[in-house]
């Protein structure tokens, strides 16, 4: 159910659907060829290397160092109730890159280039629909809020929802 | 194998055109390359549309825009690079002419963008980075250049004021180009203390949509001999891609399909990048036109940030770049920008380009990117026989 993932999904239909599913279960997975092994975040259904069409699934850590970042003010159609946000790139420590939101455990002054964080899967609890992404977020604050309430907002600045 | 010259340009003002339709602005760009190359309708054999369909109501305006002209039943197609797809129809005639298939096309570069609100061109432009994993999370086209300018400020001490010069420089010259979108100069304070658009940019980094059309006519030599002008020749034609993907994009303080398309076309014009005299690039945002300064060999990687500081991009410095005002004061008509590039270096190689004009130039370039660098043409032009 690739349609469950992203802030907003703009492509439902994939062969790595299965990607949003894992992440439900609060798993990070990326895809390996098993003709080859190449490994690939953001998973793929077709290996870069050999052009393989088969895959399987292997859990990843999510832990990286970031690459860079940037404060979005100007916001494009569908996303203007969410901004300002912060979209910032990983380096994932078992290969490949994520782009994401940042979560609660830091904010856009505290980040620096090269800093360690963990790209943290999201489920969603503030929609009625099934919505599931991930976030980056500091070592130690890395467990996957996929329970209970709504993290409290902070009263001075807006929090990615 | 005969060479392919430029025997005529025209070009629309660009900015916010409410007073014409696309297919106007295009017969208005194309009325004046024909006008300037001295050359009847009937001489064109075919046409090729740079331009990028999501902005536009009208469908598949290829054909649309050749019946208007007058210009059927002879053959027309359309290219698509997003940005460089003004340049991609220049590279595709220059091919068609060097197949020996035609011998005079023109290269129609439009765009109306103004119908649409920025939010939705803001979410149209995003999603020419990678849709499935980027654009989800609201990803904008000013923010995958600011994530490239934040990497090139920490790796290599480019500062803000770096970056601000760059608005400063193209709209000194944008104040002196008639067709120009803003013809005001802006002081570095203002620039710099303009609103933030995707941190580090601010309004003034950034380019601004825009209406236009711009026309070039491109003819092999022996047709090319007889026209009104000298011609100015296609010497170097350079074309390369790179990841959409910000995820997959080794570098993020260049653009690599530049740096391989320059290579190429620098090898196919058998120059070096010291001999080129003057330059437009791709200045979709103040760091793009920095980064390009490293990508074309204008200076070392790294340096770009004191290349605009210094003032090297000026008339007087080492290579002049975008003194037509750049894509920030001339304006962005997407489809348009790139065959715009080469109207404005063709006109520096003529010595027509005036108040702006760069002294002694012989041999020029244009750099045009399309995306984040998943597209990227680069064209040395020579005005020697």
């Amino acid at each position: 159910m690739f349609k469950w993932f992203g802030v907003v999904n703009l492509s439902p239909c994939t062969r790595v659907a299965a990607f949003a599913e894992h992440l439900r279960a609060g798993k990070l997975m990326a895809s390996r060829c098993t003709a080859c092994g190449q490994r690939a975040f953001p998973p793929r259904a077709d290996c870069e290397r050999c052009l393989s069409p088969e895959f399987e699934w292997l859990e990843i850590s999510g832990r990286g160092r970031l690459l860079t970042w940037s404060r979005i003010d100007a916001a494009p159609a569908g996303f203007e109730d969410y901004a300002p946000y912060v979209v910032a790139v990983l380096e994932l420590v078992d290969g490949g890159r994520a782009l994401a939101w940042l979560g609660d455990s830091l904010t856009e002054d505290e980040l620096r280039i090269d800093m360690e964080l963990v790209l943290t899967p999201r489920l969603r609890d503030d929609l009625e629909e099934i919505r599931v992404d991930y976030l980056l977020e500091r070592p130690r604050a890395q467990a996957p809020r996929t329970n209970g309430a709504p993290p409290a907002l902070a009263t001075t600045e807006r929090r990615n929802p | 194998m005969e060479r392919v010259g430029i025997v005529g340009i025209g070009h629309t003002a660009f900015g916010r055109r409410g007073d014409a339709s696309v297919q106007e602005l295009a017969c208005e760009a194309f009325r004046g390359a024909l006008a300037d190359a001295g050359l009847e309708r009937d001489a064109i054999d075919a046409t090729v549309l740079g331009s990028v369909p999501e902005y536009h109501k009208q469908r598949s305006l290829a054909g649309v825009i050749q019946e208007y002209l007058g210009l059927a039943p002879k053959p027309v197609w359309l290219t698509e690079a997003a940005c460089a797809s003004g340049s991609a129809a220049i590279r595709t005639a220059w091919l068609s002419i060097r197949a020996g298939e035609h011998d005079v096309v023109a290269v129609i570069g439009c765009q109306k963008m103004t119908e649409l609100a920025t939010a939705e061109i803001l979410g149209l432009m995003g999603r020419v980075g990678e849709v499935q994993w980027e654009s989800s999370f609201g990803t904008t086209f000013p923010g995958y250049y600011a994530m490239f300018a934040r990497r090139h400020m920490h790796d290599f001490g480019t500062t803000r004021a770096q970056l601000t010069q760059v608005a400063v420089k193209n709209h000194h010259y944008g104040a002196q180009n008639p067709l120009a979108m803003f013809r005001k100069p802006v002081t570095a304070e203002k620039a710099e203390g303009s609103e933030s658009v995707a941190s580090p940019l601010n309004v003034y980094d950034c380019c601004a949509n825009a209406d236009g059309a711009a026309c070039v006519i491109l003819a092999r030599e022996s047709v090319a001999r007889t026209c009104t002008k000298p011609p100015v020749w296609l010497a170097g034609m350079g074309c390369a891609t790179a990841s959409a993907s910000i995820l997959h994009r080794g570098s993020l303080t260049g653009i690599p399909s530049a740096a391989r398309a320059a290579a190429d076309a620098y090898a196919m014009a058998g120059v070096k990048p010291e001999r080129v005299r003057v330059a437009d690039v791709h200045d979709c945002f103040s760091i793009a036109e920095v980064m390009a300064y490293e990508d074309l060999g204008f200076c070392a990687r790294g340096e770009g940030g004191r290349y605009a500081e210094e003032r090297q991009g000026w008339i007087g410095g080492r290579v002049p770049v975008n003194v037509d005002g750049g894509l920030k004061a001339k304006g962005h008509p997407v489809g348009a920008t790139g065959v715009s590039m080469t109207c404005e270096i063709v006109k520096q190689l003529r010595g027509e380009a005036g108040e702006r004009q760069v002294p002694n130039a012989d041999v020029g370039l244009t750099h045009n990117v399309g995306g984040i660098g998943q597209y990227c043409f680069v064209q040395v032009l020579a005005r020697n026989d």
